[in-house]
């Protein structure tokens, strides 16, 4: 426990993995356990859905999360809620001002009208999301408005918006507890059109930990 | 003999017969073409949905490519919060979050489109009185304060827009995230958001057409931030009338690069 990464973690580390830069990644984050996603060079977009473990119908939503709090940015202390304005997570500690939930996610399909059609061959969140789910038997209408971790989308007094300039930096991280069980999805965003990577991704750092009297 | 006459079947059967022609102000015209008031321009005959849903309605409707949707905010006080779907493959939805970030915009207006999470524009709003919609909230559910189950008299929209969609076969999975019309909504420098709840002046309406073949669902329930003690939503009209599949030279498809691809994703869809 002498790596700084890991400071202010409970004790027990179920799971510290990195996944790749454009990669997907999902795995059960049991009530209780805290997530820490960390932006590991900065400024990479981490594209990220909850299902309930019981019932996958239940997912996170952006709408209910924004509703709850009156705020479309996350922060520390927001609750992330779901499709049944049921909380299913608190950000519990983040070192980056704010995270976004209106952008959602890149795909080949609206890559070809924010670039042009030249984009629709590469790599894209939808994809990771679709692969991801695939393997536990969800699919294309389990993909739902997400939340990008480490990205940064202003809304301008006349509505204006757009991915602009990240505001994290090496090593910054958000700390998420679980408050019911939960299937995590992560899309290691691939996308290299627009600032949400800083033109390049890279990889990103994903830690499970529990207090010890949880005992799984 | 019971008071009703129904004690048989003749008798419950005029009983049933008799209430024909009843006019109340949330139904259906049946035909549509039989419309008190066709739309400024409109043929009669063109009218493909004439209905008006009151607090708590909903209703869905599939309208082909060049339909025209519009919907007027009677009494100034309705919330119409919507799903759409491609009809022809449903799977495709309307996506809110490529909606507002591909066109650069947080605000539903006048030019705007409703994309799809194929890259391709459902609908676009042709005309627009009211400037106040919500991307951002969704519909209320059964734990929004005020909102009740779907069997109550305060049914949440989450609900109705289920049992919309449940109609077309569609299930829970298939309730995606919403557009509100009528009440808006504004983001703060800070990402604060208030919402604008109105009451607003009477008879505001909004032009949409379809740029594809589409299922529409639509409830009418207070918005999940409306706070009011009562439950407040007053009748929405619905109307619908066929019309002319959107030309090249449309100032809405040409309006940005973004908006022609979306047309030109149309256009190659149904390239067959």
């Amino acid at each position: 426990m002498n790596d700084p990464a890991l400071a202010g973690l409970p004790p027990q580390i179920s799971l510290d993995e990195v996944v790749p830069a454009r990669a997907p990644w999902d795995h059960l984050v049991r009530t209780g356990e805290t997530l820490r996603i960390l932006d590991l060079e900065g400024n990479q977009a981490v594209d990220f859905l909850l299902y309930a473990a019981d019932d996958d119908s239940e997912r996170y939503s952006a709408q209910d999360t924004i509703v709850a709090q009156r705020n479309i940015f996350l922060r520390a202390g927001s609750i992330l809620m779901s499709n049944e304005g049921r909380p299913m997570a608190a950000i519990t500690a983040t070192s980056v001002a704010y995270h976004d939930t209106i952008g959602g996610a890149c795909s080949c399909e609206s890559n070809t009208l924010r670039y042009g059609h030249h984009t629709k061959s590469q790599h894209a969140c939808v994809e990771n999301f679709l692969i991801s789910n695939a393997r536990h038997g969800r699919g294309k209408r389990d993909i739902v408005s997400n939340i990008n971790w480490f990205m940064n989308v202003p809304v301008e007094a006349d509505g204006t918006l757009g991915i602009v300039d990240g505001i994290s930096a090496p090593g910054l991280y958000v700390d998420l507890k679980m408050l019911m069980d939960v299937i995590a999805v992560i899309s290691n965003c691939p996308q290299i059109n627009n600032p949400c990577n800083g033109f390049n991704p890279t990889p990103v750092r994903v830690v499970i930990a529990a207090e010890r009297t949880q005992g799984h | 003999m019971s008071a009703s006459g129904t004690a048989d079947p003749a008798g419950a059967r005029a009983h049933a017969r008799a209430m024909a022609g009843t006019r109340i102000e949330a139904m259906p015209t049946v035909p549509a073409t039989d419309v008190a008031e066709p739309p400024e321009g409109v043929d009669p005959d063109a009218m493909i949905w004439e209905e008006t849903i009151g607090a708590g309605g909903y209703a869905a409707k599939e309208l082909r490519r060049g339909a025209r949707l519009r919907l007027i905010d009677l009494r100034g006080d309705a919330c119409v919060s919507m799903l759409v779907f491609n009809a022809e493959r449903p799977v495709e939805r309307l996506n809110v979050a490529d909606t507002v970030k591909v066109q650069w915009n947080a605000y539903l207006r006048a030019g705007r489109l409703l994309l799809s999470d194929m890259g391709r524009a459902l609908m676009s709003v042709l005309t627009d009185e009211a400037a106040t919609h919500d991307p951002f909230c969704g519909p209320s559910n059964e734990r929004t304060p005020g909102a009740g189950p779907n069997w109550s008299t305060r049914p949440n929209a989450r609900e109705r827009l289920l049992l919309g969609a449940a109609k077309f076969g569609l299930g829970r999975k298939d309730v995606h995230p919403c557009i509100n019309w009528f009440k808006g909504v504004h983001v703060g420098e800070d990402g604060t958001i208030s919402v604008q709840l109105g009451p607003f002046a009477p008879r505001r309406a909004v032009v949409l057409r379809a740029e594809m073949n589409v299922v529409v669902v639509l409830a009418n329930c207070p918005h999940v931030l409306d706070r009011r003690e009562d439950y407040v939503a007053t009748p929405v009209r619905l109307s619908a009338w066929r019309g002319p599949v959107t030309a090249l030279d449309d100032s809405t498809r040409n309006a940005t690069p973004e908006a022609l691809r979306a047309f030109l994703n149309v256009e190659e869809y149904f390239r067959r």
